[in-house]
């Protein structure tokens, strides 16, 4: 196949391809730097320090424990609401069907702006809702759920579930019996990718939790641009290192999926 | 039929869509309907200069990023589709994916440690020439950042895109005597069409929409995510920014709505 | 028309993984000379005519000449062979006509000729009628033609086909054989055929060449192969081998322990004979023609025999075997 690419093609890619990667990598690499610096002016020659880590964590901890809740109602939610809602999805395929779940997919189309906006002039002034942490739940909920239902319904349609439900019925079983003993452990990779995208999201969204957050509810990127447009450089550093580092398990995670199903739709293909 | 029963499984999902998205988008369109100024909002918003210009600098901005980014992944994803195989390509591969769950607003510090007052570029440049090169906080900076977002996603779309074309038709032109260079104009592009409409849709409209990016960068700069954002929290402008809102969702569904039609996927990820 | 012989010398196909994908060979088609290269999967017989096309190239050492000229350095673009690959490789891009235009339009010849020369190939391939339609909603005879045509417009020195009749369905296959023999035949034009097919090699080609892992076990024309297979791997993809341990005596199988081999139509079953083998008919399948028998000797060796419709012989039945030379 190389024969049918020249030479100059081939070293030209791979030139634009290595600037790409230093363009995305480079600055990455310098917030890490920044991070663990002790002056970020001197340079690496002034010495590594955890100080600034530390420091985030004084002034910030707050912010990294509550996207923690936020994140894991959010997936709460978004399991129990998202995973029935594939499984109809993935009997139904009418255009009723294929319309809803392309509905369920506008938050994710419209801005977070837009969706943010709506949410507090409709539920803005209930009280007690305005300034609690569920507001921001609701909001990341509308902007994963997609992607645990497309996730989950890829698993379902997959394993051919449909047939093994109706297996399942001729045999006795209730709805909700098929549902959770049929149905869920088998779409267990889409859940668990899904799950995993859910968690992803949540704990990086910013633009619809900017709006809808106060004072007393900042989640992480909330507290990153606060710290970006106060703070010393050093400290924005250390801050987003922490976010990297709280990212890092769920994107390995991810990855690690990815490579299993890839295995297992190479075995199947090749029995 | 007997599956009209598990619809009942849906009506979470439905509930909590009809409740906290549907009805309040519906309420923000009413909204904009409201009167500013003694016009209703929306007129308001398509005929005051003001807005317009924002408007003009949004999409002017993020067409120029688009291409940018299309300009820039095409000969990447062809390079990572055609070499499979060679030392370095899974670290190569992941360096090239992993800024793809960076939210906007740590794209934005990014582009400030590489652009800002004490980024690198500055640094190198007052090195070299003692002049200082700052471009972080205008539309230059916003430019490197849709840039940043966008080119992990395009690349990965452009990748899958060439993966699947078919080498028997390469080896047929190159039997019927084609060079390289006509090979890719007559062969490989009109193949790669729908994915680079498909990554160039999809770009604009994340650039249309981003907040994060902006926000970080400098509340000054005139795009419209900007211009809502002011509107709301500064002047308590509640129908213009609504109209505001709206419309802006509406051209980005638009744009992604075509993308998804013609490339067959609809995947933002996180915000920009 | 084209007259090119295409000469191989010492060519041979080596993977980066190590893997022999041909052993060092020497091949000649005369010019004008239809060749089928006939063998199971993985024998080689793609990776041999992608070499002569310049899709691959030999080990070193190896050589390739069309006619007199030495093509081993030329590249695919420059070599001028016409090549139908097995999944048609039409371009969904174009219309019928611009894909056999397609190899005119690189050499820069104006639209003008370029339509007249397509569509002179499509009616060649009684195509004429889809010259403006788009190749995806052509059926897969369709598109075989057009990718003849398509091969042709060029004016290649030399035809090359891989499998070009696998991708379609057997009836469609048996129909497209016959006219694709009777077109090659006036085309005139040096041809490799790639096949799996013994049918389509023996009605194809002018001379056949098997092959199996990697070399050409014998070459020669369709009569000569079958009747006289060099080997047993030949004998047995020409037709069906039998192998027995017995001696021929008065041209019937008696006892005895040579090795021998014959077609099961050539195996006749008569009443049973004194001093010759008896064997016992297991089991008998009408099959239209003929009937089929399989057989079973008195150690249990077992053969298959082919009769005309209208043998009477019945499973159970005890009978002697007469071997002719058909």
């Amino acid at each position: 196949m190389s024969r049918l690419h020249s030479r100059a093609d081939t070293r030209l890619g791979l030139a634009i391809t290595l600037a790409v990667a230093a363009f995305l990598v480079g600055p990455v690499v310098l917030s890490i730097l920044a991070g663990l610096t002790k002056n970020y002016f001197v340079g690496l020659s002034s010495g590594l320090t955890l100080r600034w880590v530390g420091q985030v964590w004084d002034m910030y901890d707050g912010t990294i424990w509550r996207s923690l809740i936020v994140a894991l109602l959010t997936l709460f939610i978004c399991l129990m609401a998202g995973v029935p809602a594939a499984w109809v999805l993935t009997l139904h395929r009418g255009r009723l069907a294929r319309a809803f779940e392309e509905l369920l997919t506008l938050p994710v189309a419209v801005p977070g702006l837009a969706t943010a906006l709506a949410l507090i002039i409709s539920w803005g002034t209930v009280r007690g809702l305005r300034t609690s942490t569920l507001f921001i739940v609701i909001g990341h909920v509308l902007f994963t759920l997609p992607f645990m239902v497309r996730s989950a319904r890829a698993s379902m349609t997959g394993a051919g579930l449909a047939i093994l439900d109706e297996a399942a019925a001729t045999l006795g079983a209730s709805r909700l019996q098929r549902f959770l003993t049929i149905v869920v452990p088998n779409a267990r990779p889409g859940i668990l990718t899904g799950g995993l995208t859910v968690l992803t999201l949540s704990i990086g969204e910013f633009n619809l939790t900017w709006l809808l957050h106060t004072p007393l509810t900042q989640t992480l990127p909330v507290g990153l641009a606060d710290s970006y447009a106060s703070m010393r450089l050093e400290v924005a550093s250390a801050y987003t290192l922490v976010f990297l580092l709280m990212l890092m398990p769920l994107l390995v995670g991810l990855q690690w999926l990815a490579g299993l199903d890839a295995r297992r739709a190479a075995a199947n293909t090749s029995a | 039929m007997q599956r009209r029963g598990w619809l009942v499984f849906a009506a979470p999902a439905a509930a909590l869509f009809l409740a906290f998205w549907l009805l309040p988008m519906v309420e923000l369109a009413l909204r904009g309907a409201s009167p500013v100024d003694g016009h209703c909002a929306y007129l308001t918003v398509v005929t005051a200069p003001r807005y317009w210009r924002s408007l003009f600098n949004t999409v002017a901005l993020s067409l120029a990023a688009m291409a940018g980014t299309l300009f820039i992944s095409l000969p990447v994803g062809r390079f990572l589709a055609w070499h499979r195989e060679f030392p370095g390509r899974r670290v190569l591969v992941g360096l090239l994916m992993f800024p793809l769950s960076f939210p906007g607003v740590v794209v934005g510090f990014l582009i400030i440690l590489l652009a800002g007052r004490q980024g690198v570029i500055n640094q190198l440049s007052q090195w070299l020439t003692g002049d200082s090169l700052v471009f972080a906080y205008n539309m230059g900076g916003l430019f490197l950042g849709y840039l940043y977002f966008s080119l992990p996603r395009t690349i990965g779309m452009i990748e899958a895109a060439a993966m699947q074309l078919d080498a028997s038709l390469l080896e047929a032109a190159c039997t019927l005597g084609a060079s390289a260079w006509r090979r890719f104009a007559d062969i490989e592009l009109p193949a790669l069409r729908p994915a680079l409409i498909g990554a160039g849709a999809m770009s604009f409209a994340t650039n249309m929409g981003a907040f994060g990016t902006v926000f970080t960068l400098g509340t000054n700069i005139d795009v419209l995510p900007m211009t809502i954002y002011n509107e709301f929290t500064n002047y308590a402008n509640i129908p213009v920014a609504a109209a505001l809102s709206i419309v802006l969702g509406l051209a980005t569904w638009l744009v992604l709505f075509v993308a998804h039609s013609l490339a067959g996927s609809n995947d933002r990820g996180a915000g920009a | 028309m084209n007259k090119t012989s295409i000469t191989l010398r010492e060519c041979a196909k080596t993977w980066p993984d190590g893997t022999r994908a041909l052993q060092p060979l020497d091949l000649r088609v005369e010019g004008g000379e239809i060749l089928a290269l006939l063998g199971p999967s993985g024998c080689g017989k793609t990776t041999l005519l992608r070499l002569i096309c310049g899709l691959e190239h030999s080990d070193t050492g190896g050589k390739i000449f069309y006619g007199q000229e030495d093509v081993t350095q030329l590249p695919p673009e420059q070599r001028g062979a016409g090549v139908v690959f097995q999944s048609y490789a039409l371009f969904p891009n174009m219309s019928v006509a611009d894909n056999v235009a397609y190899g005119l339009r690189v050499r820069g010849q104006d639209a003008a000729s370029r339509k007249r020369r397509a569509m002179d190939m499509l009616a060649l391939v009684r195509m004429q009628d889809f010259a403006g339609r788009n190749v995806t909603q052509l059926s897969g005879g369709q598109r075989q033609r057009v990718a003849l045509a398509r091969a042709l417009a060029i004016e290649p020195r030399v035809l090359l086909l891989d499998e070009p009749l696998t991708a379609l369905d057997a009836k469609l296959r048996e129909h497209l054989r016959v006219e694709l023999a009777q077109m090659l035949r006036e085309l005139n034009i040096t041809t490799v055929i790639v096949t799996h097919d013994q049918d389509e090699a023996m009605m194809l080609g002018d001379r056949i060449a098997v092959m199996s892992a990697g070399r050409i076990e014998q070459i020669g024309t369709a009569e000569a192969l079958y009747r006289q297979p060099a080997t047993d791997f030949v004998g047995e993809f020409l037709g069906t081998l039998c192998h027995v341990r017995a001696v021929v005596e008065d041209g019937l199988l008696a006892p005895g322990a040579s090795e021998l081999a014959f077609r099961p139509h050539h195996a006749v079953l008569l009443a049973p004979q004194p001093r010759a083998l008896q064997a016992r008919v297991l089991a008998r399948f009408f099959l239209g023609d003929t009937v089929r028998y399989e057989l079973a000797l008195p150690d249990d060796q077992r053969f298959s025999a082919v009769a005309p419709a209208d043998s009477i012989h019945q499973a159970g039945d005890k009978v002697s075997v007469k071997l002719i030379q058909a």
